[in-house]
């Protein structure tokens, strides 16, 4: 193993290239803007930060663009991703992006760990500490897991992989990506979410980066699905974080003239059935279909987190045709996530 | 701590709501009763009595408090019914009503003996035990309610969780109505409040926390007030935390029902932006903090909103509502230390009722002597026949006296707490009012290092 890694790092680029071309591109002064040894979600984050963050994901991109595709950056450092609920593409994404980094990942899932055996999350956690974790990746199905698990933690790094109905950063920094990828600047820009907002993770992160990236945000969904409480105030509250936030029932005027369509996933493991008469009303009247798309800007982008409900949010000839961009989503999440933890586990300079 | 037979209090400020008395004066407390409150102690004193000076200090009835689990049997991790009523003499009660939802549950005669001579031996206050509605809890079958009666119990509840069959809490109000003894009901409509962990609203929403709304208690109140007036039965409500329900309650006693209420001290002082970890309130929409999720201010009926509390304190004001009681609600610390939704709902609150409600009096919101009222003689007329000679000072009346200072401040410390359990939102906030003495039946259960007993010889005339 050893000789193994000396040897990539032998033919890789020196871990300054990949360091973000901000301030004289040197590690000190991506310090200044990154404070953060958390990220639990984007709500903690200035413009500036996201801007760095993005911009170090490109720089990620430039990486994963090279013939060998694994830098030195992390090496020494200990990852590990705790899973508690089931996830493909968030997890492969953190357990590749720290190897391309070529950060040490264990992957632990809760079905073969001594989670089965009762042990408290709480112990879990210290446990994963004392065994020496830089970074500890964690999704939970309860919302503000990762806020426990950072509160003890002395000196290991939280990042949140999605937290109940409550947030999912990085998949919030991926949409922003490739939205900023695909149109330049995300400022004015008309963002619609349609589905499955109140109850949704991924919803709850987009607003808080959208928002202070100054794009114009649009939730569609029906009634019982929209958070209505989430936006409570937003008028009488001066500075409200979502006062220009938009609610719009109605999805054929809620994506005229949109820049981004995005669907959500209509969760049905999260006992959301019962706010809906039916998989088909809710498709007849909120599914993202080619009558809806061309309501929207000429070149609007199509984009879902995933899994997709083909036939339900969103229709097949959608989510494959040549407006989408949910591929470019899933290869974007391994920049970001790179970039995430390059950010929060590269060894900090005093 | 010593059993004297005579105890004179001297030089407080006596506030005693049950005779309306609120004034410099001398209370002598004589074989376990009052025998008299006076202005100057001319009279003569036993050779043996002792004398404390109270000059500076309130001195008021002992509190009572309507609604507290001391978990014993059976949870003895979350307290003891040793633990539990000491914490009570830290906290200035000198009654407290004990919930039965232990284990086993409070729902036969033979249990309610146990505590009752459990707390005889064990316990630094009086226990007044609380029988169960229906049997183990079960929202099935009533308990032998004449049975628990004649045991003791000064009413029925299935506290923690309500009786939500309608048909059921009928029966239970029309046939507890021989006894005398209120139903006292949780009000909760269970399919509104299904996995609600705190009330719902923008910082549920927030957090991504399933709330559940105001009316999930406003639909069972009036639900239940209605079969008041069906079976003209005694309802008591527990914890009233909304705007709405003290509406309901309002009409319900202007119509002359059998209804009465109680709020808890957190429920009067404390929002739902607790659970967000924050203490001020100048950020309501701020970045979480690592301190957001705050498991120690999940309880249930939840922290409401400004606009509740503002309801609640005008229903103290007006008498909607008759009693604070703590709804003291012990964990151990592995009921706590876990996500949100795993966390036991629950305040520990016996230890910091007073300076909590305190605040709203030094706010101006509440005068000094309407919180007394609500925590002594409120409490024990709610209690009936139950509650001759508690939370009063007239002669003849039990000697259970509180000392106050209202005007101390001092820092909540978690780990200072008597009771076991250290649940509170409140560790690390400072309170201004606290507890200095508890006399219960004449015999000090509590005293601040700041006052001393002395014997009368000297000091007294």
């Amino acid at each position: 193993m050893q000789g193994r890694s000396k040897e990539v790092e032998s033919r890789a680029t020196p871990a300054e290239s990949i360091t973000p071309p901000t301030e004289g591109s040197n590690g000190a002064s991506v310090r200044k803007v990154w404070q953060h040894r958390h990220l639990l979600d984007l709500d903690t984050l200035s413009m500036d930060e996201l801007e760095l963050l993005l911009k170090t994901a490109e720089t990620m991109q430039g990486v994963l663009q090279r013939d060998v595709k694994k830098v030195p950056t992390l090496r020494g450092r200990v990852i590990i991703t705790l899973f508690y609920e089931a996830s493909t593409r968030t997890r492969m994404g953190f357990e590749m992006a720290g190897k391309l980094l070529s950060a040490d990942v264990i992957n632990i899932t809760v079905g073969s760990s001594s989670v089965v055996k009762g042990e408290t999350l709480l112990d879990t956690i210290l446990t994963l500490q004392a065994s020496t974790a830089d970074v500890i990746v964690i999704r939970h199905g309860d919302s503000g897991a990762p806020y426990m698990a950072a509160r003890v933690l002395t000196h290991t790094s939280v990042v949140n992989a999605g937290d109940g109905a409550h947030a999912h950063p990085t998949q919030g920094l991926l949409d922003l990506f490739t939205v900023q990828k695909q149109l330049g600047s995300l400022t004015g820009r008309k963002i619609v979410l349609v589905g499955d907002i109140a109850y949704s993770r991924v919803a709850r992160s987009d607003l808080w980066g959208f928002t202070r990236m100054g794009a114009q945000v649009v939730l569609c969904a029906p009634p019982t699905l929209l958070p209505w409480d989430l936006l409570n105030g937003r008028t009488e509250c001066q500075g409200h974080p979502f006062s220009s936030v938009e609610i719009e029932p109605d999805l054929r005027k809620a994506a005229r003239d949109a820049d981004v369509v995005m669907a959500l996933r209509l969760q049905q493991e999260r006992q959301q059935a019962e706010r809906i008469p039916s998989l088909r009303e809710y498709a007849r009247y909120w599914q993202v279909n080619e009558e809806v798309l061309s309501l929207a800007k000429p070149n609007a982008l199509v984009m879902h987190p995933g899994p997709m409900n083909e036939g339900v949010e969103i229709s097949s000839s959608v989510a494959h045709g040549a407006q989408s961009v949910v591929e470019q989503q899933v290869s974007n999440g391994l920049a970001v996530r790179m970039a995430v933890l390059y950010l929060l586990g590269a060894p900090r300079e005093q | 701590m010593t059993t004297p037979s005579s105890l004179l209090i001297r030089n407080g400020r006596v506030i005693d709501p049950s005779q309306g008395l609120d004034q410099r004066a001398d209370v002598l407390l004589e074989d376990g009763k009052v025998a008299w409150v006076a202005v100057s102690s001319e009279k003569r004193l036993a050779t043996d009595a002792q004398v404390i000076d109270a000059g500076g200090f309130v001195v008021c009835p002992g509190f009572v408090d309507l609604h507290c689990h001391l978990r014993e049997p059976g949870f003895e991790d979350k307290e003891t019914i040793a633990s539990g009523t000491l914490a009570a003499a830290r906290g200035g009660f000198t009654t407290v009503c004990a919930m039965p939802n232990t284990n086993p549950a409070v729902d036969s005669a033979a249990i309610v003996r146990w505590v009752a001579q459990k707390a005889q031996v064990e316990g630094y206050v009086r226990v007044l035990p609380i029988g169960c509605v229906t049997k183990g809890r079960n929202g099935k079958e009533l308990t032998e309610m004449g049975e628990l009666a004649e045991a003791g119990v000064i009413g029925f509840s299935d506290d923690g969780s309500p009786v939500a069959d309608v048909n059921l809490m009928r029966t239970a109000l029309l046939y507890s109505s021989f006894t005398g003894l209120p139903i006292i009901q949780h009000c909760e409509e269970p399919s509104l409040a299904r996995g609600g962990m705190m009330h719902e609203g923008w910082v549920a929403s927030r957090l991504g926390l399933k709330g559940q709304p105001s009316q999930a208690e406003e639909v069972m109140a009036s639900r239940d007030v209605g079969l008041v007036q069906l079976t003209h039965g005694r309802l008591h409500l527990a914890h009233v935390s909304t705007a709405g329900t003290t509406a309901i309650v309002r009409w319900a006693k202007g119509s002359g029902l059998a209804v009465t209420a109680e709020v808890t001290p957190h429920h009067l002082a404390l929002t739902d932006e607790w659970v967000l970890g924050m203490q001020d309130k100048n950020a309501v929409y701020a970045p979480l903090s690592l301190m957001a999720y705050d498991t120690n201010a999940k309880v249930n009926p939840p922290l409401r909103t400004a606009r509740d509390i503002e309801a609640l304190v005008a229903a103290l004001k007006d008498g909607t509502l008759d009693a604070i009681a703590t709804d003291h609600a012990p964990h151990a610390a592995t009921d706590k230390e876990c996500t949100f939704n795993e966390a036991a709902f629950g305040i520990s609150g016996l230890e910091t009722a007073f300076g909590l409600v305190m605040r709203l009096v030094h706010a101006g919101q509440l005068p000094l002597g309407l919180v007394i009222e609500k925590m002594t003689a409120g409490p024990a007329k709610v209690l009936g026949e139950k509650g001759r000679g508690l939370g009063s000072l007239k002669a003849g009346a039990m000697a259970d006296v509180a000392i106050l200072d209202p005007n101390a401040e001092w820092v909540v410390d978690r780990k200072a707490l008597a009771s076991k359990g250290k649940n509170t939102p409140l560790d690390g906030v400072r309170l201004k009012g606290s507890v200095v003495a508890t006399v219960v039946g004449g015999r000090v259960a509590y005293m601040a290092r700041t006052l001393k007993l002395t014997p009368a010889g000297r000091g007294a005339r």
